[in-house]
């Protein structure tokens, strides 16, 4: 089984990834072998919008119907958007985990945090 | 302690499923997803590798009354061809295990009965029919034969037609909980119209090297123990080692609403607890909910009353893929246990609203 891990982004080890936007901030969500993983997803518990989160800790829980999980901010930062969409359509996190499945914007403390995570390349090496 | 296999743990490797460990057995727990398959098994028809369940002969002179101190259901209710759902209690009348009794053909004259104790069980269950047989000096054969079967489950409003189409005898005269001898590819099965789902279907106990060529007979959706187990919350069956569990959660029958399995009339391990458990009422029961809030109830999770007081415990939980609503079971106090009454999950640390439901929560057979 092979796995979409897109190199215009980075991943945590956890993985959770963050892709940097035109504007400035990191939109974040997690990846393909984590939706594969986790199976038929049908809960999110995110922040809220104005939340502080710091690089790699807890910001929100996933459920599928078979396991919880936690999920990892890849970079600290203000929330400043989220995916409403995922409330009543959590379904979309396994349809499309890199695009409609997005979690969180964060506007970033760091911008250097973004470098201490790992390539898709370096990703791809865990997962395989 | 390495993990036992199916007959067709390679089979269903090839075609992809996922596995988790169940009872000390590798088992299939995801073949495309637990969505699909339960659909499947819901509106057409789906087949599990249940080949992790026990399965235990007895016969001989004593047979049926070594079934019947035993198990707390009255085997001598059964025919050839009946099956019945009874418990395993132990003196105080706390539920060791459950268990699907089959009363066979008999075997040189003497009754004769197969039955079918929970995953990781089948030894000690063994060793027990062995030791009382011994203690009261009765005269049966008790075989362990779990190695020697493969057991399958199909599935759903569509499952009969379908085993009616694999099999050289029709089995659609076979009527719920009895069962026959059919033929698959040649090769005798037992094959029983019980399940574990809610919906209509049969269960076949399979010679384990003839597995691979019975499976392959059926062209269906292939099913693991994800959707095994949201079919049967959606159908308010219990899973042992999780609804009770003797070490951790110790239930009898009627706490755990299966008191119908249990025959005061009959001289079984457990029956005087049981009888005056009947006679002294019991405190807590097991009831269905489903969670008002957004959330979703967990095994080991708390209940709690509206005041926030724990009353206790979710026991099994999970998302309805057929009610699209989060559902669980647990215990609580007879007096919060009737069907509207209000009550809290605390969800990592949130009380969720839920409310008391009569099971099973969907239309079932």
């Amino acid at each position: 089984m092979s796995f979409d891990i897109p190199d215009d982004r980075r991943y945590l080890e956890s993985h959770e990834w963050a892709l940097e936007t035109d504007d400035g901030t990191v939109r974040v969500g997690i990846s393909d072998f984590a939706q594969d993983e986790l199976g038929d997803v049908v809960f999110v518990e995110l922040p809220d919008d104005g939340d502080d989160l710091q690089q790699e800790t807890e910001f929100g829980v996933i459920e599928s119907i078979k396991a919880v999980s936690d999920l990892y901010a890849p970079v600290g930062g203000e929330v400043v958007a989220v995916n409403d969409d995922l409330f009543n359509a959590p379904e979309l996190v396994n349809d499309d985990p890199f695009g409609d499945g997005w979690m969180l914007e964060i506007d970033p403390a760091d911008t250097d945090e973004l470098e201490t995570l790992l390539s898709a390349d370096e990703y791809e090496a865990q997962v395989a | 302690m390495p993990l036992q296999t199916p007959p067709l743990r390679g089979i269903h490797d090839e075609r992809g499923a996922k596995f988790t460990e169940f009872g000390g057995w590798d088992m299939p727990v995801e073949f495309d997803s637990i969505q699909t398959e339960h659909e499947a098994v819901r509106e057409d028809v789906g087949i599990f590798d249940v080949s992790h369940m026990g399965q235990i002969h007895v016969t001989g002179p004593d047979a049926t009354t070594l079934m019947q101190r035993l198990t707390s259901n009255d085997v001598t209710r059964l025919d050839v061809g009946d099956s019945q759902y009874a418990t395993i209690t132990d003196e105080d009348g706390q539920i060791i295990d459950d268990t699907v009794v089959y009363r066979l053909p008999d075997e040189d004259g003497e009754a004769t009965y197969l039955f079918v104790p929970n995953a990781g069980t089948d030894e000690a269950t063994h060793e027990r029919w062995i030791s009382y047989r011994n203690e009261f000096d009765l005269e049966a054969t008790v075989d362990n034969q779990t190695d020697e079967y493969a057991m399958f489950a199909i599935q759903g409003p569509n499952a009969p037609a379908l085993v009616d189409d694999v099999t050289e005898e029709s089995v659609t005269d076979v009527d719920r909980f009895t069962a026959t001898t059919a033929t698959v590819d040649g090769v005798e099965c037992w094959t029983a119209r019980t399940g574990y789902t809610g919906e209509d279907g049969f269960e076949l106990i399979v010679p384990a090297g003839e597995a691979e060529n019975i499976w392959a007979q059926f062209d269906c959706q292939p099913c693991g123990l994800g959707a095994r187990d949201t079919l049967r919350i959606e159908a308010g069956l219990l899973l042992a080692g999780q609804d009770f569990d003797l070490e951790s959660n110790p239930r009898t029958p009627y706490e755990a609403g299966i008191g119908f399995t249990v025959a005061l009339d009959t001289e079984f391990v457990g029956r005087d607890a049981l009888e005056s458990a009947r006679e002294d009422g019991f405190d807590e029961e097991l009831v269905g909910f489903q969670l008002i809030d957004r959330g979703i109830p967990r095994h080991g999770y708390d209940i709690t009353n509206t005041d926030g007081r724990v009353v206790g415990t979710v026991t099994s939980g999970t998302m309805s893929p057929t009610l699209d609503q989060p559902i669980g079971l647990g215990y609580v106090p007879s007096e919060y246990a009737e069907p509207g009454t209000t009550l809290q999950v605390v969800v990592r640390g949130q009380s969720k609203k839920a409310r008391v439901e009569t099971t099973p929560f969907i239309d079932t057979v």
